[in-house]
């Protein structure tokens, strides 16, 4: 793939600031708009930008196949894991007020978690979706 | 007004249009519209999701369909009279059933005062999270969003699934010997199969 230089090195340039503002966005979902879904999101367009740019091949180097298919589970279960301490302890699934000694931390914490789970999720399943296709037009 | 008017107009230009290039543009463009739409309406959250699932995923994964298909819309073969007709008795059906809705914005409704005043009012003392979307996401509706993170998992699979038929001959194998291996497993699956096989190397 040889493409122009100028869109190789903005984007080069580019790809920090998005993974930047996804993580942002999962990090002040509790404070302004955004979360674990739209971060997760964010976060996969980044690697399909440098996918676009860079080829496939370079992308696959640094997300491998294998990686995806293991993180797509992994959210899930840190979302079930989030809910268990309290089942453990007698409440409700996905009662995070177990989660610390103070309630309102016990629910920051739970909603990290929780929105971590998401973040994982979403954006390995857009990546591998997108692998899927490219992967399928070779 | 002026945002939903421009949608009726991207709707008709999607339509309208033939080459099917313009329309994944066209869509995306509808999309950020609809995510300004959003912004209008205070649903911040929602317009966020708009602008990067519907402009941002959606379009590259539709770009990368047009890749494996024609770029171009066939000529139909039937005449869409029938269609046409199940649209239209469709809509009219949704818009008279709009008459039998409360007002919009109207704030004695059930949807604002059931449990939405209870959410706004422990959101901060009781959660310590200023944004309501969020609690209501993660805490309130936990259950929900749990779903909807297996719903996400499984589009995923299903399509890995679908698209994806040759990648235990890929670890065995270098680059070069893998490909003539994968459309050798390919045509016995179907010839549906053989030709987009066939196409993607002729391309």
């Amino acid at each position: 793939m040889k493409l122009d230089v100028i869109l190789r090195v903005t984007t080069k340039f580019m790809l920090p600031f998005i993974v930047l503002f996804a993580l942002y966005v999962h990090f002040h979902g509790d404070y302004g708009p955004g979360g674990g879904f739209q971060a997760g999101v964010i976060s996969a367009a980044a690697f399909i930008l440098y996918a676009l740019v860079f080829g496939i091949e370079a992308t696959q180097r640094v997300v491998p196949q294998r990686l995806l298919e293991v993180l797509m589970p992994l959210g899930v279960l840190i979302y079930a894991a989030a809910g268990l301490p309290a089942m453990v302890l007698g409440k409700t699934f996905l009662d995070y007020s177990v989660l610390a000694h103070d309630v309102k931390h016990a629910h920051e914490w739970g909603i990290f978690i929780v929105e971590s789970g998401v973040l994982i999720t979403v954006a390995s399943t857009m990546l591998a979706i997108f692998y899927a296709f490219v992967e399928r037009g070779r | 007004m002026i945002l939903l008017t421009l949608l009726a107009a991207v709707t008709i230009a999607i339509i309208q249009q033939r080459e099917l290039f313009g329309v994944v543009v066209l869509s995306g463009v509808y999309s950020f519209l609809m995510a300004s739409v959003m912004i209008v309406l205070d649903a911040v959250d929602v317009a966020m999701t708009e602008a990067s699932v519907g402009a941002g995923i959606s379009t590259v994964l539709l770009l990368a369909t047009l890749h494996l298909t024609k770029a171009r819309e066939s000529r139909r073969l039937q005449r869409p009279y029938i269609p046409l007709a199940v649209a239209l008795i469709t809509g009219a059906a949704l818009v008279w059933g709009t008459q039998g809705m409360p007002k919009f914005g109207a704030a004695n409704t059930p949807m604002h005062t059931h449990v939405a005043p209870r959410y706004l009012k422990d959101s901060l003392p009781v959660m310590g999270v200023p944004n309501v979307v969020t609690t209501v996401l993660a805490n309130y509706r936990g259950f929900d969003t749990f779903g909807e993170v297996t719903v996400v998992l499984t589009a995923g699979l299903g399509v890995m699934i679908l698209l994806r038929g040759r990648r235990k001959s890929k670890k065995k194998k270098p680059k070069g010997k893998d490909k003539n291996k994968a459309k050798g497993a390919k045509s016995k699956t179907s010839p549906a199969q053989t030709t987009t096989a066939s196409r993607a190397e002729g391309a």
